[in-house]
């Protein structure tokens, strides 16, 4: 059989360590990228190229090379795609962001952020070196699974507490602990995707086969139905307290995808997108925060939202920049990205637009269709359940925050607080996303062992 | 699952694909609809990142972009408050207004002509440099009409009749520009609430535009002209001239200026009127002629459209549906009549062009930095509102009045005026609006001068248009003709 032929050949293939020499390969090529980046914006804002260079360039190269290091030591087979993606998104976001810091020094402001985004970059990747070393395999997470569970809806919550939680904004996304903000929702990502995943894998078969038959249709027990209650409720709570659609939507659209991956019935998705939308739409004519945001996003040129404390000014503003980009963009540090309220986080991809142009758009999201489609195919792989869920959970809740940030600043759908993953400023969102890196670069080399 | 996986992996394809097209509608589709709205900065601020064309005047530069050591990498230097009126300001801050703005796709090196220089700019990566607008302004004749003003608040206009050259334009109060090209955001903003607050409203142009003004007796040229059209009329025409006149429909009774008899007689000639500037004359002609033929003799004129020099001007108004009374106060330019004084400029010019009036022009010719001419402005017919016959009537009966009739302070030695001054009241206690429409020498017309003077010219009630603005008209007509 050809067929067999073939497996067999790829089989005998990745024996030989490869993975490693392509993903040393790629991650130059990310480097160097990120070398002729840095050099372009000190030669377009500064007119010069300066030390500075080092720092901004050889941080994240040297944790990229270490981290290369750990994977040839502790995961040889794992995917040799995903690292060089991650470096080149997060080696582009500081460059853009060291800009924007050039700009903010030039008109006299005090908040930088660039040095604290490099400083974040090395504590997050090395917590993901830490991730890979350290876990032997991701099967051990299995353990913790309830644990996982009370953690992520704590970590959610948590911004609802007196005295600790922050409202930055309008939204309630943040912690600040003795100075320091911090963004719980971005950790309980992936806590709540180990819960969800080891918590499916218990129930998906009396998930998939109890409930009675109707036309055709299976309607499951409403005993089942009783944890998608729950999340639902912890979602709109998290809307209707915290303010913020994005975060409510993300983990809500992360649990349905799981579910139907783990049930294959697609009524638990279509019931709890409905029961999401009838929810969003309420609070939506309900709260008025609410509302202003989301007729700010329907007629953000009205002068009225344009003018409006919390309309649409910022929105019209990031558009504005994704316009003056057009086809090829004006070249890094030839914008004004810094006109955009939040250009350095929740706007980074109005501030790329403008600079890199709309060719420059297409690369970044090239960037994260290969990131998931690596995720996703690294649970295709597996065999096991729990390995093909946690891996599917990890790579479509980074999907599924691409859309809803970058959806929210193109005015797809309403905006909302997230961050872009890895490109944007923010510690948190540093951290969160290189854990990911290091559980999909785990996950993927116990597949790669096992299938030998 | 792998089912289940392979339908997700769709799912999120679609998720990108909308992505993909949202982006792509932004920065191409719209990309053009959004970089031109006004609250978009960008476009202003993309023009100080390359030098700006000048603005000449005899090819020194009125307002020149000079290289600056800050983000913004060049100043907008302005040469004099005198040609305020003409430049406008530019502002990263309050936007730009006057030739900074309508001539901009010029100035920022945007428009068509310089399409060569875009493209090499697009491989070459250095950015086009704007091209630079010589106009049509002769600085003497500028120079006269600024110092002539003094301190009045008011403006000027002068025309070359034959080409619809603008020789002079000048609002006064003026204002200094360079104080809102400056680079500091609040030191603008404080500068620019510094010019609306003050008096005389010093940011509007009064030559084209922003408020419009009460023409008064200048406005019986355009009555005259529409007499001497209708064929019913010539210059010889009696015209019933009462002491007092009762409104239409009506118990107010109107006089003359003054309480003047004019002349005394029971009727007068049309010359008669418009030299001495009778009221009650023109008040009964008007009424017979009906607001209709008025009207439509000023639309021809260009009342009712906006002029682009290229600055926008104002639209001239001739009010609708007017009874008889109001109809005989429009006829002496009362009531709602409201004109702008290039409005007038471009009729006293036709008048003094034969009958054919020339769109009025800013701009003489573009150059591209290198000093290649770009563009050469021809002189373009607007429209002949008048027959011949009819400009030489009412030249005649301009003449006469700055000879020996009430408009006599035009008057320049040597050299044959025709001028019709006028006295605009606005109500009330309100100061009078006084004005001078004139141009010469008659036989062969070199200027078209209008001068508008606001606010009474600081007298209150006690100006006419002859005592405060004609002696202005004089000086700028002595100007260009070298006097």
């Amino acid at each position: 059989m050809s067929s067999n032929v073939t497996e067999r050949i790829s089989k005998i293939v990745r024996v030989v360590p490869r993975n490693r020499n392509t993903e040393l390969f790629l991650l130059l090529f990310a480097f160097a990228i990120n070398a002729f980046e840095i050099v372009q914006v000190q030669l377009s804002t500064l007119q010069n190229v300066n030390n500075d260079f080092w720092f901004y360039w050889g941080a994240l190269s040297g944790a990229g090379l270490l981290l290369h290091l750990v994977l040839r030591l502790r995961a040889r087979e794992a995917d040799p795609l995903i690292l060089p993606i991650a470096v080149a998104l997060n080696g582009l976001g500081i460059a853009e962001i060291y800009r924007l810091d050039i700009a903010a020094i030039a008109n006299h402001q005090t908040e930088l952020f660039a040095e604290k985004q490099v400083i974040w970059t090395l504590v997050a990747m090395v917590l993901a070196g830490a991730v890979v070393m350290y876990i032997p395999s991701h099967l051990v997470l299995r353990r913790y699974v309830f644990l996982a569970g009370a953690v992520g809806v704590g970590l959610l919550l948590s911004p609802m507490l007196p005295f600790i939680g922050k409202t930055i904004n309008g939204a309630s996304l943040w912690l600040s602990i003795g100075g320091l903000t911090f963004q719980p929702g971005e950790l309980a990502k992936i806590a709540l995707t180990i819960f969800f995943a080891g918590y499916l894998v218990q129930r998906k078969d009396s998930l998939a086969m109890t409930g009675r038959t109707i036309l055709g249709i299976q309607i499951p027990k409403a005993r089942e139905l009783g944890p998608i209650l729950a999340i639902w409720v912890v979602s709109l709570l998290v809307l209707v307290v915290q303010h913020d659609l994005g975060t409510s939507l993300l983990f809500f659209g992360l649990f349905l995808v799981m579910i139907y991956t783990a049930t294959g019935r697609a009524i638990y998705t279509v019931v709890g997108l409905g029961m999401f939308l009838t929810g969003a739409l309420v609070a939506s004519r309900a709260i008025s925060y609410v509302t202003k945001r989301f007729d700010a996003w329907l007629n953000p040129f009205d002068d009225a939202h344009y003018n409006a404390i919390g309309g649409s000014y910022q929105l019209v503003q990031g558009l504005f920049g994704f316009a003056h980009g057009g086809l090829l963009g004006t070249g890094l540090g030839g914008g004004v990205p810094q006109l955009v309220p939040l250009a350095e986080s929740d706007f980074i991809v109005a501030s790329l637009a403008e600079e890199l142009g709309l060719a420059g758009i297409f690369v970044i999201f090239t960037l994260y269709i290969l990131l998931v489609a690596r995720g996703l195919r690294i649970g295709f792989n597996h065999n096991d359940d729990f390995s093909k869920l946690l891996a599917t959970g990890l790579s479509f809740v980074i999907a599924l925050q691409v859309f809803i940030v970058i959806g929210g600043v193109t005015r797809l759908v309403p905006l909302t607080g997230l961050t872009t993953p890895l490109l944007a400023a923010g510690g948190s969102s540093l951290v969160a996303n290189w854990i990911i890196i290091g559980l999909l670069l785990r996950i993927s080399d116990t597949n790669r062992r096992e299938v030998e | 699952m792998n089912r289940e996986l392979r339908r997700i992996s769709l799912v999120v394809a679609a998720m990108f694909l909308a992505l993909f097209m949202s982006a792509t509608n932004l920065q191409v589709l719209s990309s053009e609809s959004l970089s031109k709205d006004q609250r978009n900065v960008r476009a202003i601020y993309d023009g100080y990142q390359k030098q700006r064309g000048a603005i000449l005047v005899d090819s020194q530069p009125i307002a020149q972009s000079v290289p600056a050591a800050d983000a913004f990498h060049f100043n907008r230097k302005y040469s004099s408050d005198m040609y305020s009126a003409v430049t406008g300001f530019y502002s990263y801050y309050q936007g730009a207004t006057g030739l900074e703005s309508s001539a901009n796709d010029y100035l920022s090196g945007k428009n068509s002509a310089q399409f060569f220089e875009q493209l090499n700019a697009l491989f070459s990566g250095k950015p086009v440099s704007g091209a630079s607008i010589e106009l049509t302004i002769d600085p003497k004749v500028q120079k006269a009409a600024w110092d002539a003003l003094g301190n009045r608040i008011g403006a000027v206009v002068a025309l070359e009749p034959a080409t619809g050259n603008i020789l002079a334009m000048v609002s006064t109060p003026g204002y200094n520009p360079n104080k809102l090209a400056v680079h500091s955001g609040s030191k603008a903003q404080s500068n620019y609430n510094n010019l609306l607050g003050s008096a005389g409203d010093p940011l509007i142009n009064k030559a084209i535009g922003g408020s419009l003004y009460t023409p008064g007796s200048v406005f019986k040229l355009v009555v005259a002209a529409a007499a001497l059209e209708s064929g019913q009329y010539t210059v010889d025409s009696e015209l019933p001239n009462p002491r007092t006149y009762t409104l239409p429909n009506t118990s107010t009774k109107i006089h003359n200026s003054g309480g003047s008899d004019c002349g005394g007689t029971k009727t007068v000639t049309l010359l008669h009127a418009l030299q001495f500037s009778c009221n009650i004359p023109f008040a009964e002609l008007g009424v017979a002629l009906g607001q209709d033929k008025i009207r439509a003799m000023a639309k021809a004129f260009g009342f009712g459209q906006s002029f682009r020099i290229p600055t926008v001007a104002t639209a001239s108004v001739y009010p609708e549906n007017m009874d008889d009374a109001q109809t005989a106060l429009a006829s002496f330019g009362q009531f709602d009549v409201r004109v702008t004084p290039l409005q007038m400029a471009l009729i006293t010019a036709t008048i003094a062009n034969g009958g054919k009036e020339m769109n009025p022009q800013l701009i003489e010719n573009v150059q591209s930095s290198n000093l290649a001419l770009l563009s050469q402005s021809q002189p373009s017919e607007f429209a002949s509102p008048i027959s011949k016959s009819t400009a030489d009537g009412l030249k005649k009966m301009m003449i006469a009045a700055v000879k020996n009739g009430v408009s006599t302070n035009g008057q320049v030695s040597g050299t044959v005026v025709a001028g019709k001054t006028g006295t605009a009241q606005n109500g009330g206690n309100s100061p009078y609006t006084l004005w001078f429409a004139g141009f010469a020498p008659a036989d062969n017309p070199r200027v078209a001068v209008v001068v508008m003077v606001a606010n009474g010219g600081g007298l209150g009630q006690g100006g006419s248009g002859n005592i405060v603005a004609a002696p202005i008209a004089r000086k700028v007509i002595k100007a260009v003709l070298g006097k």
